[in-house]
């Protein structure tokens, strides 16, 4: 038996909610208040994401960073891996909302695209 | 310099929400003065997610949530200059401002959309004892630096304030290799929203002393190190409970000040709670035609808000500079007590309102199990029961313009948190 102690983050309530494990499996949700609790308490311990935001190089634009995402959750232990891997890539301008800038990142299946416009600049 | 009807003051996403609403209900000439180099304001520094939930049902980052509306202003064909800084707002409505290309021009507008956003407060305004090392930020400079230019501005930080910017930047600097060893607040609850102490603290075993506060920085070129202590129910620090903290970097997200001087010197009357302008439903300020939005006239938590709130200011102005000023008849007081610091807007024109009006408040401690009750003179209109209530995340209350023409003789409308 193990157990976690999370702060809920459905609400301001901010429950205090304790989840009982057992090889992994869930057996048991106390301290929330209502049924988004129960649900953000079972994801989070079995299975936690979370979107990575960063920023990457740009050559020849008109800023020298674009900002990125993941372009769906990844799994919350991958996040600082991400950021490192990130730190080496430098794309070219015109950057577009949605274009690819890294893909695939460590592993995770999931493409990391860009959130801004950037224009090119001679 | 071409003439306009409608000069927005802002071009951050109250300022753009405003330009398109304005066009939308019938105003072709439409200039949007921006002070920065690009349109978006802040948005553009805030690259984490969940922007847009209300407005477009999905989690966006804040240049993507800006990018739709610069969208929209574009394919309106709407005018904008970009750094352009307003000197002047008139009150007969005549702009002066400035740039490099244009010079100094006035423009004597029909209406005036204020959407200037707001600012941080500072170390000076914060009373922060110590010496004046390079190293103390504000937390948006910080994120400006980090996310925009892609600067670094230190390794070892302490952070004073739990303001949401303050808990954004103790998770993007940890992502990026700084150790950020605690975020101190003054007040016995934190000023930013759950889940942002959730995700940016918690999840990187960040620690949050409530009730703490600086007392003292070290270092004569560079700060090198800063003490904080624990503070009494009068917000004075304890003696012996101080906690010193070698760093390198002390960032300040210590509260968001509407930023009006443009506004006070037109003659504009403020809200000494809000820092804001006192508006009616129309969000028109004291002076006719004059009307403000966003953060300008009082902070958001979120975005999705303040277009809301600047849609309506668009389109009010709008309708101003089409169908001229409305002598209303009647204008009623909204009194905040028992708990409710503000309301925006603080008057309501039963006659000449929308059908329906989104009163916005914050409540001034936190509230367990308590209610949210509307009052029409006497008369309890409405009553809902709130789990918790916190300064840090804004209220509301809809009122219908139906629902007042039944009390035809009341003299103000109270808003108040009262037991459940």
């Amino acid at each position: 038996m193990e157990t976690r102690n999370l702060t809920c983050i459905g609400c301001p309530m901010g429950c205090q909610i304790t989840v009982t494990l057992e090889n992994g499996e869930v057996k048991d949700v106390t301290g929330n208040t209502c049924k988004r609790g129960d649900d953000y308490a079972r994801k989070e311990v079995t299975n936690p994401t979370r979107i990575v935001t960063s920023i990457v190089r740009v050559k020849g634009g008109h800023l020298n960073m674009v900002s990125c995402k993941t372009k769906s959750d990844i799994p919350k232990g991958k996040i600082f891996d991400i950021v490192k891997e990130l730190e080496s890539v430098e794309v070219n301008a015109p950057v577009h909302i949605g274009d690819v800038v890294k893909a695939n990142v460590c592993g995770t299946g999931v493409d990391v695209v860009a959130t801004k416009e950037i224009r090119a600049v001679s | 310099m071409k003439n306009y009807d409608l000069v927005i003051v802002g071009g951050g996403p109250a300022g753009l929400a405003a330009a398109v609403a304005a066009r939308d209900n019938g105003i072709q000439d439409i200039l949007i003065i921006e002070r920065d180099h690009e349109l978006g304001g802040i948005l553009n520094q805030c690259i984490h997610n969940g922007f847009g939930l209300h407005t477009f049902k999905e989690e966006l980052t804040g240049p993507e949530y800006a990018s739709r509306f610069i969208d929209q202003v574009k394919e309106r064909n709407i005018d904008y200059k970009l750094n352009t800084m307003v000197m002047d707002i008139a009150p007969d409505k005549t702009i002066t401002a400035m740039n490099s290309t244009d010079g100094m021009f006035t423009i004597p507008a029909k209406a005036v959309v204020l959407a200037m956003g707001c600012r941080e407060r500072s170390r000076g305004a914060l009373n922060i004892p110590g010496y004046r090392p390079a190293g103390i930020f504000s937390a948006g400079t910080a994120q400006r630096l980090v996310n925009m230019e892609g600067y670094m501005p230190g390794r070892k930080v302490v952070i004073l304030g739990s303001g949401d910017i303050g808990l954004i930047m103790a998770r993007r600097m940890t992502l990026e290799g700084a150790e950020v060893q605690v975020v101190a607040e003054l007040m016995p609850y934190s000023g930013g929203l759950k889940r942002n102490i959730v995700q940016c603290l918690d999840d990187f075993g960040i620690p949050l002393k409530l009730s703490h506060t600086v007392v003292d920085i070290e270092g004569k070129e560079r700060v090198e190190g800063i003490t904080i202590a624990e503070v009494g129910p009068d917000r004075k620090p304890i003696p012996g409970t101080e906690i010193h903290y070698e760093c390198d970097t002390l960032l300040l997200s210590c509260g968001l000040i509407p930023e009006n001087e443009l506004s006070k010197n037109s003659g504009v009357e403020l809200s000494p709670i809000t820092s804001g302008p006192i508006v009616n439903d129309s969000l028109e300020t004291s002076i006719d035609g004059v009307f403000a939005c966003g953060n300008v006239l009082h902070v958001h938590d979120l975005v999705d808000f303040v277009s809301q709130e600047a849609t309506n200011a668009g389109k009010n102005a709008a309708k101003y500079i089409l169908e001229g000023k409305k002598e209303s008849s009647r204008q009623l007081e909204i009194l905040p007590v028992d708990g409710v610091r503000y309301t925006v807007p603080k008057y309501i024109r039963p006659d000449d309102m929308d059908e329906t009006v989104t009163v916005r408040f914050r409540v001034g401690d936190v509230y367990k199990n308590k209610a949210i009750a509307t009052y029409f003179g006497d008369t309890q209109i409405s009553k809902r029961k709130k789990q918790v209530m916190a300064p840090g995340e804004m209220e509301q209350v809809v009122i219908t313009k139906k629902q007042l023409a039944e009390y035809p003789d009341i003299a103000n409308i109270t808003i108040k948190i009262e037991e459940a």
